[in-house]
Order: structure tokens, then sequence, then C-alpha cells
């Protein structure tokens, strides 16, 4: 694979850092001490003018001399030496490699490293929030976890990808999709259509309903790796296009909706570069089973973790907005949650002959 | 006949009326007399005998039983020889774990039978000495080995063969009986004088339809926790496989005999009362109480009837009905002390801490005698007692295994589903059957080990490789059922035995926890000691291997050696010695040597060396039982040499 070439050294000099914070700590005979930002409610912050989860400044140090956090300790200074490894060789690689790298039996010892991935994949999240590096930055991909399809022009690593010629399948989105690795050539798109499931995503495609509305349609597959929230952004911020998702109808499905909107709790510090604060949820609303007549034997009863799901986003600052409070209340009170799916009880291509034509007509969409 | 007219069935013919109801003279010819054997002989389940394994467990308990019994009464140091062979019944014998006769021999070294009673003991229900007194003993309605012997009757038609000797100048008598089921009578098939090389004791013959199988509840398992509880107890088991396992003596003493009491007033009923009011010696009420019961002075049996409202010295066979019932009602409220405890003979901490010691492996053995408490007016005493660990050896073997790098999803640790094991015991017997009905499983149960360092899921008892040893003694143990499985719970007895459990609980927190200080600085030091090397590789790598590691190390080493008590800990982690401090009635093992009250079988080791608190012989090590002595001879004589330093300086 052909690399471009990078900052060079930047991301290695800050790995270099901990090494040096080692040093210099053993020199002054203080205890070796990171100071890694808190991932967690309690230390994020919803900037309203911005639309953006951000991260605040609270940070818990991690010490050598400590009982509790040694292994821990160790175990980060062992992952910051892969990950410069790989800066060294302008390799890219996934988690679970990163977790074999690092993992051996301490000499002398019937200990190992690191017993589980478990272990491992918070230590890069530390890294990458310490260093405010990126994860692709780290040279760390994901899985190629999403699908587009569309009218877009991409060129990945020099072959040029028309994502309106790849059939039904789409284009799979690489983890790393930064102008470095992948440049959006051309897009006539109006609008990106992004969608939770892809049982769903593939009913859009394969009845062309990108071409019938000119749109870029993506899915996570879920909740939405990496690639396709920044792929997304980019589509939003380099061509203008606004952004709609479609969820299911639960708490979990709002999660995600917020996700790309705002960023999430655990990554706030990559909101920056992820969010899209303009993302609309265009459905599945709890408004409309009655508006579509869904009948209410397809619908499912909330369990107790639905329920306090529910609950908690009603806390979040950013689900504050009346309509949200009023769209959350009446999935509470109906006690009901309903699946994209639920729609194929009317008609199969009831979603996109039907249920998105009128939604786009009516503009009926939450902000 | 109601069902026939309840059901509506199909429409009879009315022409067939239904069958006249039988007359009362019928059914009044049918009443007969049921004798107990009888009875016995359809439930034969109440008496232990539910299947042939269970079966087989209960002859060699019965005969055990008694011959202990035997022997402990009249002064002497039980010598136990069991016997189980295959009965072949004319053909080859099978192999044991096949075969289903077995024939068992129980001989003892007890004062022997008298010629006229070996008849009724042996081939008589509900004939005994135990039933009608009131002194604790294994025994309790003479049922036992009658019972067994029927039972041998019943699946072989081979008699009981007994031969007794009351002392080396008497002869030795040769009986075989059986039971007349139908009057519940001894029939002697044969009887002679024989020579006999045994100079005193008796020795009883059953062969019987059985099933041999080891492992839990088991003959082996019984005779085992016979031994723990019973130190003073030589056995010798002939296995029906041809094993031989010897059981030495490892204490000296035997249990202080029992001393027979009157019942306590408060441990009656009412009819019991009325009939003791009408078999009583005593002329007057007042005298009758005071003559009959423990506890009652005579100043309190005349205070008693006068709250009763009877003359105290009315004669006791006219007090009935109403009277009768008022004084039983002034009984049960006025306040009397509690009945005298020296009817009972508890085991003993320093024995049961023999028995453990000898019989299971372990790092830690603990035992608690609680003081006496009364239930229905029957006094009792709870007995609990502790083995923890897997003993010095095991760990060791461990250690080996654990060689190979784990893989994800291994853990180095031992099985951790392990799960304690309750040994129970009433009056010395180990109780082998219905464990979750018992008192003392349940206590188990209810003891929040957790708070002990022990783990313990939800309603199960606690894990790990522990044995925890309950024993109930009592003139009278509550049992739940004829063949004497489970105790009754009794509030008080629960509240006992819940109370030695966390007796002994709190000295195992307190071993475990002074075992993980010891242990944790020393951990502390090793983890930063591990890590630091792997931090300054790392750091090396990080920094292109120009950094000076030997520097980074020692800077790091010398800040974890002062942050962990530096040279401190190794004095702490050296064991300068000394016994279990503040651990009463303990024993700790490890694999340096052992500390406490270390019990050494008889004969052998000098008695007073078991006495010397902390200090170990190097006798006592001799003297062990194969299992253990086998073990020790493998390490070297360093191990000796440095208890033996241990020990000296202890004296001095």
């Amino acid at each position: 694979m052909a690399r471009k070439p990078r900052k060079v050294g930047a991301v290695e000099k800050k790995l270099v850092g901990v090494a040096d914070l080692v040093i210099s700590a053993a020199q002054r005979r203080k205890d070796p001490t990171i100071a890694i930002p808190v991932r967690a409610l309690s230390n994020i912050n919803f900037n309203e003018r911005k639309g953006l989860i951000e991260m605040g400044k609270r940070k818990q140090a991690r010490s050598f001399f400590n009982v509790g956090m040694a292994k821990k300790f160790m175990q980060t200074v062992l992952v910051a030496d892969a990950l410069c490894e790989l800066q060294r060789a302008n390799l890219t690689t996934s988690l679970r490699e990163i977790y074999y790298r690092t993992k051996h039996t301490i000499r002398n010892s019937h200990e190992n490293t690191l017993d589980t991935q478990d272990e491992s994949d918070p230590l890069i999240e530390d890294l990458e929030v310490t260093l405010e590096a990126l994860r692709e930055e780290l040279h760390v991909r994901a899985e190629n976890a999403g699908s587009v399809v569309g009218p877009l022009v991409l060129v990945d690593d020099g072959d040029q990808v028309d994502c309106a010629r790849l059939g039904k399948g789409g284009y799979s989105v690489p983890s790393i999709v930064e102008p470095e690795y992948l440049q959006i050539r051309r897009c006539t798109a109006d609008f990106v259509l992004l969608v939770e499931k892809g049982t769903q995503w593939n009913r859009l495609s394969e009845d062309k309903f990108w071409r019938r509305y000119n749109c870029v349609l993506l899915t996570g597959n879920g909740q939405p790796p990496r690639g396709v929230r920044r792929l997304a952004r980019r589509l939003h911020e380099e061509k203008r296009l606004p952004v709609y998702v479609l969820v299911d109808n639960d708490p979990w499905g709002y999660y995600i909706y917020s996700v790309i909107k705002q960023g999430s709790i655990n990554l706030a510090f990559e909101s920056q570069r992820m969010a899209i604060p303009k993302a609309k949820f265009i459905g599945l609303s709890s408004a409309d089973p009655e508006a579509y007549g869904l009948p209410r034997n397809v619908g499912i009863r909330l369990n107790g973790k639905d329920t306090a799901r529910a609950r908690e986003l009603l806390g979040y600052s950013w689900f504050q907005k009346k309509g949200w409070q009023e769209e959350i209340k009446r999935m509470l009170s109906s006690g009901l949650k309903y699946e994209l799916d639920a729609l194929a009880n009317k008609d199969f291509q009831y979603l996109t002959k039907k249920y998105l034509p009128r939604k786009l007509k009516e503009q009926d969409w939450l902000d | 006949m109601r069902a026939q007219t309840v059901i509506p069935s199909k429409p009879s013919p009315p022409a067939a009326p239904p069958k006249p109801p039988v007359s009362a003279v019928e059914m009044g010819a049918r009443q007969r007399e049921i004798s107990v054997s009888e009875f016995f002989t359809k439930n034969r389940h109440l008496l232990g005998f539910d299947n042939p394994r269970k079966a087989l467990l209960t002859c060699v308990k019965e005969a055990v039983d008694n011959a202990l019994d035997a022997c402990e009464e009249a002064g002497i140091l039980p010598d136990v020889v069991v016997k189980l062979e295959v009965a072949g019944n004319g053909e080859a014998p099978p192999p044991a774990s096949q075969a289903s006769r077995f024939r068992i021999t129980v001989t003892d070294n007890g004062p022997g039978i008298v010629r006229q009673q070996i008849p009724p003991i042996f081939a008589k229900l509900l004939y005994g000495s135990k039933f009608h007194r009131l002194r604790m003993s294994r025994g309790q309605q003479g049922i036992g080995i009658s019972a067994a012997g029927m039972y041998g009757q019943l699946t072989t038609g081979k008699p009981v063969q007994i031969i007794s000797r009351t002392s080396g100048r008497a002869p030795a008598h040769y009986f075989e009986v059986q039971i007349d089921t139908k009057k519940n009578e001894p029939r002697i098939l044969e009887k002679k004088q024989i020579a006999w090389e045994v100079p005193r004791g008796t020795q009883v013959t059953l062969e019987i339809e059985g099933r041999y199988q080891k492992g839990r509840a088991s003959v082996d398992e019984y005779l085992e926790q016979t031994i723990i509880a019973n130190p003073h107890v030589k056995l010798t088991y002939l296995a029906p496989d041809g094993e031989t396992k010897e059981y030495p003596r490892t204490y000296d003493q035997l249990p202080p005999t029992p001393r027979e009491i009157k019942p306590h007033p408060y441990g009656i009923e009412l009819g019991m009362l009325l009939k003791m009011l009408q078999d009583t010696k005593s002329h007057s009420v007042s005298g009758f109480l005071a003559g009959d019961f423990s506890r009652m002075s005579p100043r309190l049996a005349e205070e008693v009837c006068k709250t009763a409202g009877l003359s105290p010295r009315a004669r006791p066979r006219d007090v009935h009905g109403e009277a009768a019932e008022a004084l039983y009602k002034t009984i049960q409220s006025t306040k009397i002390m509690a009945p005298s405890t020296n009817c009972l003979s508890p085991i003993g901490e320093r024995a049961i801490l023999s028995g453990l010691y000898q019989q299971i492996k372990g790092d830690f053995y603990t035992a608690v005698t609680r003081p006496p408490a009364v239930y229905r007016g029957n006094p009792f005493v709870i007995e609990a007692g502790l083995a923890y660990g897997r003993g010095p050896d095991q760990g060791k073997d461990g250690q080996e295994r654990k060689e190979v790098p784990l893989a994800e999803g291994e853990t180095a640790g031992p099985n951790e589903s392990e799960l304690a094991r309750v040994i129970r015991y009433a009056n010395r017997v180990p109780l082998l059957y219905q464990q979750s009905s018992c008192a003392s499983y349940k206590a188990v149960l209810d003891t929040t080990w957790r708070n002990y360092g022990v783990p313990q899921s939800r309603g199960a008892v606690p894990a790990g490789p522990m044995v925890i040893f309950v024993h109930m003694a009592s003139v009278w143990v509550p049992f739940t059922s004829e063949s004497k499985e489970a105790i009754a719970e009794y509030d008080e007895i629960r509240k006992e035995i819940t109370l030695a459990l966390r007796e002994c609980g709190r000295r195992l927190g307190a071993f475990l926890r002074r075992r993980e200080r010891a242990h944790s600085e020393d951990r502390r030091r090793n983890i930063f000691e591990l890590y630091i090397e792997e931090v300054v590789e790392s750091c090396n790598r990080l920094k292109g291997g120009r950094l000076p590691t030997a520097k980074l190390k020692e800077q790091l080493q010398r800040m974890a050696m002062r942050r962990t008590g530096g040279e401190r800990t190794d004095a702490v982690l050296g064991r300068s010695g000394g016994g279990p401090e503040g651990l009463p009635h303990s024993i700790i093992v490890t694999a340096d040597g052992v500390e406490g009250d270390v019990p050494v079988p008889i004969g052998e080791g000098r008695p007073d060396a078991a006495s010397s608190n902390g200090a170990v012989e190097e006798e006592a090590t001799s003297g062990k039982p194969a299992r253990r002595a086998g073990k020790r001879k493998g390490r070297g004589t360093k191990t000796a040499t440095k208890r033996r330093a241990r020990a000296r300086r202890g004296k001095a």
C-alpha cells in the first residue's frame, strides 16, 4: 500500500514523551505518573453554541508505585511502545493486533502482561485522549463496518471508486477516511441519509432510493464506526450536504442519533472532527406509529433497561429541547418501542415508497 | 366405597346395587396387634435400610457404635476391627464392586456380654440399656443392631453370629440367633462354648445383602469420620477389596464417663408427668418432685405445690386431671436452674484438633467447644472444628503445574468451584445422610463466611478447600427420624451451632488475614520488580534503544524498595517464629513446619511433646501415620534442623 507522507514524527514525539515522563520522574525520585483525562459523563460539557459534547478538564493520575495501578501503568507504557513501533514502520493495525503484539509472559513469572483484549482497548483510548492524537493518527483502524452507495466518486489509494456503480452492495467504508487516505472526487447528491440498520439500508439500496431522491445512503450497522461518522461529517462539511438519520424508535436509536449529532461521551474529545451538529432525526419517531397507522401489535414492550436508558437520555443536556423531551416522554408513556423493520408490516417497500417520501415532503424531522 | 358413588362413571344398570357396607363386627375381626418387628420389616427405610449400599453402611455403623459404647462404658480404650468380606454364597465370590452379599465382622476389646443377655440384645427389637436412662451414648433406642440382624435374616436368611467373652478366665460363648418377627423374640439356632484367641471382647458377624461403593456416604467415609471424632479409638479396617487400613490411636484419654441424670422438669410433657406420678415410689407430691427430677430442691418443690394449689403432702397417685395439669403449668412457669451438665462428655478441643489434624490435610485447624446449653430440659454441648487449606505439599504441586504460560481464558488458581465439606456428628457418631435437613448443615449455610475471608454464594456452603466439623453431644439428640441421620432444628441448638461456627470462622479469618498480610508486602514489591523490567524495556524501545537501562532500573528499584517497607518486610516474611498467637486451640501448618498443639500418636511419641506449645519435636514426624510420614520423608534434613532450632528457641 502506498502511503502519503505525514506530519513526520508529531505523533511519534508524543509517544516517546511517555518514556521521557518515566525517565525524568525516576531521576527526580518521583513516582512516574501519567495524567489521563477522565472519560465519563461527569467530565463532559455540552457546548450549546457549537452543539458539541466537549471534554472537561478533569484528569486522573495513573502512577506506577501504586499496587492498584502498577500493572495498568506498565501496560500503558507497553501499548505506547507498540503504537510507536507502528509510527516508525508506517503501518496501520487493528485493536486486536495491538493486543497480541503487547502480550507476553513477564520474565521470571507466570503472569502475562495482558490477559484479554478488554485490557488493552481502553489503554489505547487513554493514550488517544492523553496525547490528543486521533486513533487514525495512531494508525489504529477498526473493522470496515459501514457501507455507502449513491452519486459519489471517491479516490481510495489511487483507485477511483464510483459509488453509483457498485450494485446493491455499495462501497465498504474504511475506518480511516482522512483526506490523506480517501479523497472525495465528486458528489452530486442533495443529502445524506444515515441508516442505523444494514437491513433497511439494503432495502433502500435495492429499491434504488438514492437514485430517485438523489442522496448518499450510509449505514454503520448499529452504532456507526468512526469511518462512517467521519465520512458523513466530511460530506456535510465539504459538500454542504444536510444529514438525516434514520434509526429504530428506541432509546438506543435516539442515542445513536445523538452520537452522530453531538459526539459520544466516551470519545468526547473527537467531537470536533466527528460530530455533525446540524444532523436531523428523521425517524422512527414515537409519533410515527399513529401518523402512519402502524398497528400496536408490531410494537415491542419497553423492558426495564429500555425505560432506564430513556430516563437517562431525558437528563442529558443535549436532549433538553422541547421536541426531544416530548418525543422521549411519548415513547415512555406508550410503553412501546418500534423497529424500522416493523414498517414491513404494511408493505415490503413501505419505507422506500411511502414513509421516507412523505417524511421528506413534510420535512417531518427533529433537530 | 365413597369413590364409587362420587365418580359419575357410565351409568351402571340399576340391577346391581352397591355392595353393602362392611359391618362393625367384620371390621373388628380384622383388627390385630402389629409387632414392632413386623412393622420394621415393612418399613425398613425408617431404620436406614432403604437401599443395599445404605444398608451395608447402617449395619457396620450399628455394630461399631455398640462396640464403642460398650468399651467406653467399661472404661476400656477401644480397639476395634472391622472386616468386610464378599460372601460367595457357595460360588466363587465376585469382585467387591459387583458383589451383592457381604459378611460384616466387627470385633472389639470391650467388656463382653453375659451369656443370658446375648440373644435378646442381638435379636429383640427395642431391647437395650440406653433408652430408659438419661445419659449420653451413641445408641439410644435399642433398635440398631437387632434391626441389622433382622435385615440380614430378611435378605440372606443367615443368622447373626456372636462370640463373646467377659474375661480371660471365663469361656467364650458362641451364639447363632435369629429374630421371631411375629413375637419380637430371639430364636437361638446354635449355642456353644468355643475356644477364642481374644481374651475379652465381643465379635458380631452379620451376613447381609448390600453394595460396596467408595465415595460419599460409604463405609470408608463413615470409618474415617468416626476416627476424626474419636481419636481415642484404634481401628483396623479390612476392606472387601483386600486393602487394610490402620487408624492408630492418637489420643490416649478416654472421654470422661458421662453421668446418668434425672429428667429436668422443663423437658417433660404432661403425659409423661402423669405416668411418673403413677410410677413414683414417693409418698408425697413434694417428695416426688424433689426426688424424681433434677434441679428440684425440696423447698422449690413445696413452693411449686403451693402455687399449683396442691398440698405438698398429697399422694402422687391421687393427682390427676385438672390438678395434674395445674402442676404441670406451674412447673413450666417456675424458674428452675438449668440441668447439670456433667452427664455430657464432649470430645474436647484437643481431641477434635488431633482427629482433624491426623485425617485431613490442611494449613489451618481449629476447634471450639461451647459451654453446655439446654433445649427442652435436655442439656447439650455443641462443638465445631475446621480444617482449611490443602496442606503445604499440595501447594507445591500446584506451582509446578503453573510453569506453562497461560492462554486467554485460563486461570492459574486452583479449581475455585470446590465447596467446603461439612461433617456432622451426634454423640460422636458421623451423620452421613440427609445433610440438607440437618440443623448443623443449615447453621453452616446461615453463617456469613464472607466476613471471615472465605467466599460463599447465596444459600450455599462456603467455597474453598475446607472441612467443617460440627458435633452435638446430648443426653437426647433430637433426630428427625429413627434412622438418626439429621438433627432436628431447635432454636437453642441452632444458636449454639452458629456461635461455635462463628468462633471457628473468626479464627480462620485471623489466620487468613495474617497470612495475607505477610504475603501482600511481598507481592507488592514483587509486582513492582516484575513491572519495572517491562517498563524499562518499553522505555528503551521508545527511546530507540539509546537508554541507559541499568540506571533507570536501579532508580526505580530503589523507589520500590523504599515504598514497600524495605528490609522490614523481609523480616516479616522470614517469619521470626512463635506459635499461633491469639488463636487458641488451633494448628497452623506451613511448608516450614507446624505451629500449635500437635498431637502425637500414642505409644510412639513422647506424650509431653504434645503439650509444649509451639515446639515441634522431631519424633512427631517419625510417628505420623503413613500418609504424612511418606510425604515428609522426601524433604531434606534442612527443615528438620530449622524446626529443631525453633523448638530450642521456644524453650529458652
